[in-house]
């Protein structure tokens, strides 16, 4: 699946999308991901646990995002595939991906997620969910 | 930017009128006209809401380099008075907090060095690490990032990175005061796992220059500068720690904000008085960033030391200056013909004090503070001299600034293709990353000698010299 981007001037807007929020979560960080390497290389073969809480949805994406590139970061990892949960404010999420290593295609450091051009909204059937990424 | 919508009160400053029910102070741009009308109308959105925040002494403003940023436009100045309500906003410091630019002037020129430029691109790349997914090899427990949170560069110099000479050449002698590590959340720590020591990517590099042409022999014979000498650029800041920073107190000023009534029309405008509890903690943790953002650019000062003279054995690298442009820092400025300590922002903005100006190296006071306009890997940079007269708080510009996005600039050029046709220029590019190289293409940045002519046409920095890149490390 392609992934979806809006203008910046200085950065990139990433937007996700499906048909419940979590989905558009999960969308939403794939298209972070792509900024940083080929999706489609990276194996799904170690998978890290997120949790956290906040009742606002778009501070949720936010949250969501920054604490996985942290993870990233953290672990010397670039993840490919997402899983997000949602219990009221409680959000449980599985990351999935692998360790960089030198056949990995090298894109662009996302630093985070920012609260600017924030929007989680449901435009009929689908969720969208974007925001602007600092790279 | 439609300009019919401002005053023109001189060639290159402009104001935006107020409407009579608007409570804004007065908003300032600089820039020439085609500056001005190839920023984007978020530029002047912007600039009017940070105008309206409290405690704002004088006007906000904008430099000749503005574009549309988070909160405050990436080139923005505002300046608060604490003892009136003034606020401090994470977004007026940006997210890569004291992000900013090292630069080393060596005893080599570009005839001795041209042979090996080649060696020197390869080594440079080997040992800086630069780029998504590479870490550093420093390797720090929760106790030792602490004290580089607190020790700045002065904690690099005594780690062995680099020289205690270099200390009076950066910004507040390499070390703020003030910082603590304890308001610096887990996850921002976390985040600087295996960052210190490296560039990052987007628009950080490390660039081996040359002096191409000197506008202000005076200022340049001071700075150390001579036609055809070879100088670096180490261009990067406070990596995931400050990011993270940034978003943890966005969001905790925001609530500040919304309990105390301050209206934000823009969320990344958070805001808290400075005197607030919230407003110390997020000083407490923005010193701790700038810290680490002058310590990390002292260990690539090093390590580019290092490699310089594995390739020229003779070489001797000296800073010439290190200044952040993504801070607030507290400052004396005179307003109305009396001294008052401000809290002044500069998001994507370059401190440009003034000859004389007592927190100047010695060697410098006389003509004024290093200013440095970071160009694109393509066109240049320019090195410039702080101006007495300056209205804008010392302040100048930090950049060329991007004049098309990252998405327009990956549909024109092609990574391969341009390194390849810089090469032919005679400009080394390193980097793992075509499509950053891409984004970065120099037709991507506004004319960078526009921007140096309009920052001295408009009296906030005098031109000293001119640097044509030679090789460029690229995350």
């Amino acid at each position: 699946m392609n992934s979806s981007y809006f203008e910046h001037d200085a950065d990139i807007g990433i937007i996700g999308q499906g048909i419940t929020i979590e989905q558009s979560f999960e969308d939403a960080a794939r298209a972070v991901f792509a900024i940083i390497t080929h999706l489609e290389a990276v194996e799904p073969n170690i998978a890290v646990t997120i949790e956290f809480e906040e009742s606002d949805p778009e501070l949720a994406l936010v949250v969501w995002l920054n604490l996985i590139l942290g993870k990233s970061r953290e672990l010397g990892m670039v993840f490919s595939r997402f899983h997000v949960q949602r219990h009221g404010d409680q959000w449980h999420a599985t990351a999935f991906g692998e360790k960089w290593h030198d056949g990995m295609e090298r894109g662009v450091e996302v630093k985070g997620a920012t609260l600017t051009m924030l929007a989680v909204k449901q435009i009929g059937p689908i969720w969208e969910s974007r925001c602007v990424v600092d790279v | 930017m439609n300009i019919q919508q401002l005053h023109q009160l001189h060639t290159y400053l402009w104001t935006l009128p107020r409407a009579a029910d608007e409570k804004r102070a007065e908003v300032l741009l600089y820039g020439s006209m085609p500056l001005l009308q190839s920023m984007d109308d978020k530029v002047l959105e912007q600039i009017a809401n940070v105008a309206a925040l409290p405690g704002l002494v004088g006007a906000a403003m904008t430099m000749p380099d503005a574009h549309w940023g988070y909160g405050f436009p990436i080139g923005g100045v505002a300046a608060f008075d604490a003892e009136q309500g003034g606020v401090i906003s994470a977004g007026g410091v940006g997210f890569d907090i004291s992000c900013g630019i090292r630069c080393l002037r060596s005893n080599l020129n570009l005839d001795d060095a041209a042979p090996h430029l080649n060696q020197l691109a390869d080594r440079l790349f080997k040992t800086i690490p630069a780029g998504v997914g590479e870490e550093g090899n420093i390797n720090l427990n929760p106790q030792q990032l602490d004290q580089v949170l607190e020790g700045g560069a002065q904690w690099a110099v005594k780690q062995g990175y680099g020289d205690i000479a270099d200390l009076e050449y950066v910004e507040e002698n390499g070390r703020v005061s003030g910082a603590v590590p304890e308001n610096v959340s887990e996850l921002a720590k976390k985040r600087q796992h295996g960052e210190m020591g490296t560039l990052g990517s987007g628009n950080h590099y490390l660039e081996v220059q040359v002096v191409d042409h000197i506008y202000d022999s005076t200022a340049a014979q001071a700075f150390g500068l001579q036609k055809g000498q070879l100088v670096i650029s180490i261009h990067c800041g406070s990596r995931g720690l400050g990011h993270q920073i940034g978003t943890d107190y966005l969001v905790t000023l925001a609530r500040t904000a919304s309990r105390l009534g301050i209206h934000l029309p823009d969320r990344e405008l958070a805001c808290a008085p400075v005197k607030s509890p919230e407003g110390q903690q997020y000083i407490g943790a923005m010193k701790a960033a700038i810290n680490c953002a002058l310590a990390n650019r002292q260990i690539l000062a090093h390590l580019t030391r290092t490699t310089f003279t594995e390739v020229y054995p003779h070489a001797t690298l000296e800073t010439l200056f290190d200044v952040s442009h993504n801070t607030c820092k507290e400052e004396m400025h005179e307003v109305d013909g009396k001294p008052r300590l401000l809290h002044v922002h500069r998001k994507g903005a370059t401190r440009a004090f003034a000859p004389g100006h007592p927190k100047l190296p010695a060697q410098y006071r006389a003509v004024g503070q290093p200013v440095i306009i970071g160009g694109s890997m393509g066109t240049g940079s320019y090195i410039l001299a702080g101006n007495s007269g300056n209205q804008a708080f010392a302040s100048s510009s930090h950049g060329a600034g991007r004049a098309m996005s990252r998405n327009q600039a990956l549909k024109r050029w092609h990574g391969r293709a341009l390194i390849d046709e810089l090469r032919q220029q005679g400009i080394l590019i390193r980097t793992r990353s075509m499509r950053g190289a891409a984004e970065e293409a120099p037709g991507a940045y506004k004319d960078v000698d526009e921007v140096a002519v309009v920052t001295e046409q408009a009296g906030l920095a005098r031109r000293v010299a001119f640097l044509r890149p030679k090789v460029c490390i690229k995350g």
